[in-house]
């Protein structure tokens, strides 16, 4: 971990990009998702990408692998949906530690063995912690707004079985990512401090948000500075945005961010916005092109991408990135030497 | 190790709602809006008891466009489920963007309903607020939670020993909290903010002389010694000795905030409306408010308390103005109404009768004139009801006066009035105060009044409204049973073919058991009235023949939505079967669990005690209600809208208190018990006494929450909070029944007979809250004494009124001990009707009716909380525990039944 912290006062470190879009060019059917294990399993599993590090974990642990050799630093693992709360469509939320658990430790053993051939440099698993697919500070009913369809302390359990089965399973970092409602990832906040504070564990951590419209607020309405001031009480590696919008679009809200922490910040944006048929055509070169606006504003520390990334894109991104120096940022001295 | 700290850029208190609130050194003083507080506001208050929450969000969107920076809610009342309403409305504030968008304040006193608004709410918000009251150990925890739930906090300066009252103590308690929040916690500086307790000055007392100084003094020494930290507090208390003198307050709330700012206070709550701008204060006044504020002098409060006086002396010069002696009879008339001055009303009313043909017609018309104005001033809110009480005394001696010249000509005293109305407190019960106050807001509003008194059993309402052919039949009640005997008179009105509006009110009854159950028994007009200021439109609307169909119609379509609506509300509601919820009971470590043997076991009896020990125990706020005045005291005293009515009505409290006490007027009493006790079966606790030296054993049966509870939360009856025989340890239980109603009746009909309606209702009130204040001060002798747990307590009466004691003294009837039958147990094992003279009635009323009974538990984490609604299999359980019969059980538990 002091690692970690040494290599990013040293250098921008670049984040990998898009593990759907990669998965799309998989095509994998039905009978591949189910695999040996859930060929009987009761509906249909299809769609259900986290499940893939079960049935198969070749690919995923391929996929990290060629954003590792595009340049990445950091990989995120394949549990983007691993809670019980957004297992419950697929009804598996009784599989969630072994899913967390065994995405870490495929990430793990990549990152290890790129490592090992190039000591020089190290490579980190972030464990990627999702926003769910319910909203604990908005109603889904208009004609209810005081109506939660999930409560803090169903998150907070949630994300804390994650948190779990993501350390055992070797995760360097914990992401919590996508952040369209604050106080979701208030939860999984509380949930990882509870997991630091039981095991004596420093495991650095990474919050993203996303801003969802032109106005500049998150999903559930806030600012970018109120969305920072929110999420600020816990000690953080990093603070950023990824998600919904493009490079273009994110570089206002990723500039008030940074001129307002202390701690390192990240930026992983889409490809672009999407086209009319839903499909992001951002070419590598564009994006590394916006990027690169962000390092010579000096915004950012961490850089990746999220929607329609491929390795190419982090290809790119990585040659910009290898040109700058780092944005500045603050820890406390006792990292450095722990 | 330390983790990887995000460090700001600046330590700066930084909060958020939608958008951001940075507060810095050059940030002008942040300014809290308060009246989203149930304790603060008394709309607010009445808008969440009837569940008006759209209204209430109203108010918090007008704090925020009125320049509120941050918004503070509050829930903290004995009647509203605290956890569930704080939920609901910061839920609902959520999704209104131009409230979200400033940061909430989340105040309580109970930690369960902070978290839970910690658990609502996505900025973040400042918790209002935690102390070392209960140790450090419960300090850190609450500490490390809220930082985990990322809030700033409000500490208060109050520590083991109490609440900080010298510059000494407060430095002490704020270095300590901040030393323990700093370096143990790792809670950030910044998001520390110290309440450090502003008390009055000018009280009189030597000891007081220093507490503004010692609060700036101290806010400057917490600021310079205390690295980040903000300062916070609540301005009016300065000035409480000033209440009644708005001048001089707000010169001294000025005075206080410009020397507080300057020390180093940036946060706070003040009143706008009671806040002088600093420069325009007359230098005089401002010379002598600086030298109380600082403590400049020896004779500051003396210099300062004559020169008010001649602030106050142009006001008092006023009220014995006699300039409008000078105006026309009726102009005269209509003053003493309105006023509610009787001197002169005599000789007034003989004028007029002079003046005309016959007396009927002074009633008709010179005091119909006056009371038209009256009934104006009070139906828009200019008026109050204890004004409107004494406008009837007026009233009453006029009448009186012109009684005998009517009868001569016989003439029919009453043929004035608009109607008839039967007004009772139904069978089994005994409280009448809000009953007489309606009465006589009627009687005043032209109505004529037949009050059949207290425990009336329905078939003598019934002959008595057919006998004088009445209007209406209003009834009232104050115990649970009574909701049954309501519905049991509805359903009688209906058998007999009755058409007469049925009014509803009494401190159990609501808008929703009127809908619900009495509503459905009555084809007729019923409504539910809870103020007496409402009861004057609703009759006359009901009675005015060219209105009444259609607001009959309509009052029984909007109980039928009501109902319908509530209905569908209520199957969202789960609940667990007896065996889970017994499973998931409130869990004590019984072997580290704290058990104080009591010094002293057995029955022991006060009698003649001397009331007057209680002043200082009495909880005010209740008392203002019971007159319709709504909100905290004493702040109620300054109220813009009601203050200057509560002094008055205050002062005249004050003076019937000394009367009651230098003449006895009342008798107090009290009995209560201590003994061995441990929790048998999960739900009994198993209670042994000694009578006529044997060794005997009775059982308090306790009823279990059976609703569905969020994860981690227990399902709770009072037996949990007794050790259970099987732990092997021997637990203690008591129980206990004061008064300070003996006499009251008697005085307040003295006064009735005076026609003086005002002193009858006061007497009773007074009783009331000397019979609660009873309870608590037997209670606290009970902790230090006879019990001895917590021989060293020092609590003032704010803190015994918000019941930050240990151990608590749930009474049945209750929401911790919803079943009444229990008080048949304590009235055994005490023998309280033979020992001090209270009685049960048949619906376990006490009587006389101010007397407070109840259960003692000691255990340091025993705490109030609401039974709730139970279903049959724990009714049926009940029923078998207490050996009778299930629709015995089922009829006491009609309220909490949730399956019927």
């Amino acid at each position: 971990m002091s690692t970690l912290v040494k290599v990013l006062e040293d250098r921008i470190l670049i984040l990998d990009g898009a593990m759907g879009t990669m998965l799309q060019q998989y095509n994998f059917s039905e009978e591949d998702f189910r695999g040996k294990r859930f060929k009987d399993f009761h509906i249909s599993v299809k769609g259900n990408n986290d499940l893939l590090s079960l049935t198969q974990p070749q690919a995923i642990a391929e996929i990290h692998r060629k954003y590792f050799e595009a340049g990445a630093d950091i990989v995120e693992t394949n549990t983007f949906s691993s809670t019980t709360i957004a297992m419950a469509d697929y009804e598996m939320e009784h599989l969630v530690y072994e899913l967390n658990y065994e995405s870490a430790k495929i990430a793990k053993t990549v990152a290890g063995e790129i490592t090992k051939a190039n000591p020089d440099k190290p490579r980190f698993v972030a464990g990627s912690i999702g926003p769910t697919n319910k909203t604990a500070s908005m109603s889904p009913d208009v004609n209810d707004p005081g109506f939660r369809a999930i409560s803090f302390d169903e998150l907070r359990i949630a994300y804390k079985q994650q948190t779990e089965g993501l350390l055992d399973g070797g995760a360097d970092i914990l992401l919590v990512e996508t952040v369209f409602d604050t106080l979701n990832a208030k939860a999984a906040l509380f949930a990882i401090e509870e997991v630091k504070a039981e095991r004596n564990s420093n495991v650095p951590i990474m919050v993203s948000g996303t801003i969802t419209d032109a106005s500049g607020r998150t999903l559930s309405g806030q600012t970018a500075e109120a969305f920072l001031i929110s999420i600020s009480h816990i000690p953080l590696l990093s603070v950023g945005f990824n998600c919904a919008l493009g490079a273009e679009q994110l570089l206002p809200h990723l500039e008030v961010i940074s001129k307002q922490t202390g701690a390192a910040t990240s930026a992983h944006p889409n490809a672009g916005l999407p086209n009319a048929f839903g499909e992001y055509d951002q070419s590598p070169e564009e994006m590394a092109s916006y990027i690169k606006e962000y390092l010579d504003k000096k915004l950012v520390n961490i850089v990746g991408g999220c929607c329609g990334t491929t390795p190419e894109h982090i290809k790119a991104i990585a040659a910009v990135a290898s040109t700058y120096q780092p944005r500045l940022f603050s820890t406390m001295n006792n990292l450095q030497t722990a | 190790m330390e983790g990887i700290a995000t460090k700001p850029i600046t330590k700066q208190l930084k909060l958020s709602g939608l958008e951001p609130l940075v507060i810095t050194p050059e940030s002008n003083f942040i300014n809290v809006g308060e009246r989203t507080n149930v304790a603060g506001s008394r709309k607010f208050l009445r808008l969440i008891n009837e569940d008006k929450y759209d209204e209430a969000l109203t108010i918090a969107r007008h704090q925020v466009e009125g320049g509120a920076q941050i918004i503070d809610v509050n829930m903290d009342d004995g009647l509203i489920d605290g956890v569930q309403a704080m939920v609901k409305f910061l839920n609902l504030v959520m999704a209104e963007p131009d409230i979200a968008r400033v940061p909430i304040m989340i105040d309580s006193s109970k930690w369960e309903i902070i978290e839970a608004g910690l658990q609502v709410v996505q900025g973040k918000c400042i918790v209002n607020s935690i102390s070392l009251k209960e140790g450090e150990q419960t300090f850190i925890e609450q500490a490390t939670l809220i930082k985990r739930y990322g809030a700033a906090v409000i500490i208060m300066a109050f520590d083991e020993k109490g609440q900080a009252d010298t510059y000494e103590r407060r430095i002490e308690i704020a270095k300590r909290s901040y030393e323990l929040l700093v370096n143990i916690v790792q809670f950030p500086a910044e998001d520390i903010i110290f309440d450090l307790n502003i008390f009055p000055v000018a009280t009189g007392m030597d000891e007081h002389r220093k507490n503004a100084i010692n609060f700036i003094e101290a806010t400057r020494w917490v600021k310079q010694n205390l690295p980040h930290c903000s300062i916070s507090g609540g301005v009016s208390n300065v000035s409480f000795s000033f209440r009644g003198n708005n001048p001089v307050r707000e010169a001294m709330h000025s005075v206080f905030l410009y020397h507080a700012i300057d020390a180093g206070m940036n946060i706070g709550i003040v009143n706008p409306a009671l806040l002088e701008v600093y420069d325009n204060i007359p230098k005089d006044l401002l010379q002598r408010v600086e030298d109380v504020i600082l403590d400049r002098r020896d004779d500051a409060t003396e210099r300062l308390l004559s020169f008010a006086e001649t602030v106050k002396g142009t006001s008092k010069k006023q009220e014995v103005d006699l300039s409008w002696r000078e105006q026309s009879l009726q102009e005269k008339i209509t003053h003493a109404l309105v006023k509610g001055i009787d001197t002169y009303i005599v000789a007034d009313v003989e004028e007029a009768r002079k003046s005309v043909s016959k007396p009927i017609m002074v009633i008709e018309g010179h005091l119909m004139t006056g009371m038209n104005v009256v009934g104006d001033l009070f139906g828009s809110g200019k008026m109050f009801l204890p004004q409107v009480v004494k406008s009837a005394r007026v009233m009453k001696k006029a009448v009186a006066y012109l009684l005998p010249f009517i009868e001569d000509e016989k003439d029919g005293a009453n043929d004035y009035a608009k109607g008839k109305i039967l007004l009772a407190t139904v069978k089994g019960d005994v409280h009448d105060i809000g009953k007489n106050i309606v009465g006589v807001v009627l009687a005043c509003n032209n109505y004529e009044i037949i009050d059949l008194g207290v425990m009336v059993p329905p078939d003598k309402i019934i002959s008595e409204a057919k006998k004088h052919n009445v209007d209406a039949i209003g009834l009232s009640g104050l115990i649970t049973p009574s909701l049954d005997e309501m519905a049991f008179l509805a359903s009688e009105m209906q058998r007999q073919n009755f058409t007469v509006p049925l009014l509803i009110g009494g401190a159990t009854t609501s808008r929703i058991h009127t809908a619900v159950k009495i509503d459905t028994q009555y084809d007729n007009a019923v409504i539910h009235v809870n103020d007496a200021s409402r009861a004057v439109t609703v009759v006359g609307d009901l009675l005015q023949k060219e209105t009444a169909i259609d607001y009959k119609n309509n009052l029984k379509t909007e109980y039928a939505s009501f109902r319908e609506s509530f209905l569908k509300r209520q199957k969202t509601k789960t609940y667990l079967p007896l065996n889970e919820i017994r499973k998931n009971k409130f869990k004590i470590d019984w072997d580290t669990s704290e058990i104080v043997k009591p010094k002293e076991l057995g029955v022991q009896t006060l009698e003649n005690f001397d009331l007057s020990k209680l002043e200082a125990y009495i909880d005010w706020t209740p008392f203002f209600r019971s007159w319709d005045l709504h909100g905290k005291f004493p702040e109620l005293l300054t109220d813009e809208v009601v203050g200057v009515q509560a002094t008055e009505l205050y002062n005249d409290a004050q003076e019937m208190l000394q009367k009651i006490f230098s003449e006895k007027i009342l008798e107090g009493k009290a009995v209560f018990g201590l003994f061995e006790a441990n929790t048998i079966n999960d739900d009994d606790i198993q209670v042994s006494y000694s009578s006529e030296g044997k060794k005997e054993t009775t059982y308090f049966r306790t009823l279990r929450q059976q609703s569905k509870k969020a994860k981690g939360r227990p399902n709770i009856a009072l037996a949990d909070f007794i050790a259970p025989k099987e732990s092997k340890r021997q637990d203690y239980v008591g129980c206990f029944c004061v008064s300070a109603g003996f006499g009251a009746h008697e005085e307040a009909e003295k006064y009735r007979v005076a026609l003086d309606d005002y002193n009858a209702i006061m007497i009773k009130a007074l009783a009331d809250r000397l019979a609660e204040a009873f309870a608590e001060y037997l209670h606290e002798k009970v902790r230090k004494e006879h019990w001895g747990y917590s021989k060293n307590e020092t609590l003032t009466n704010e803190e015994l009124i918000k019941e930050t004691y240990k151990g608590i003294r749930p009474a049945p009837g209750y929401p911790a001990c919803p079943d009444h039958l229990e008080k048949e147990t304590i009235w055994q094992l005490l023998k309280v009707e033979e020992s001090i003279g209270v009685q049960l009635t048949e619906s376990l009323a006490m009587w006389p009716a101010a007397s407070v009974s109840g259960y003692y538990f000691a255990n340091p984490e025993a705490r109030y909380f609401g039974v709730g609604k139970i279903k049959n299999d724990q009714v049926n359980d009940f029923a078998k525990r207490k050996n009778i019969p299930v629709e015995k059980a089922e009829n006491w538990l009609k309220s909490n039944r949730a399956d019927t």
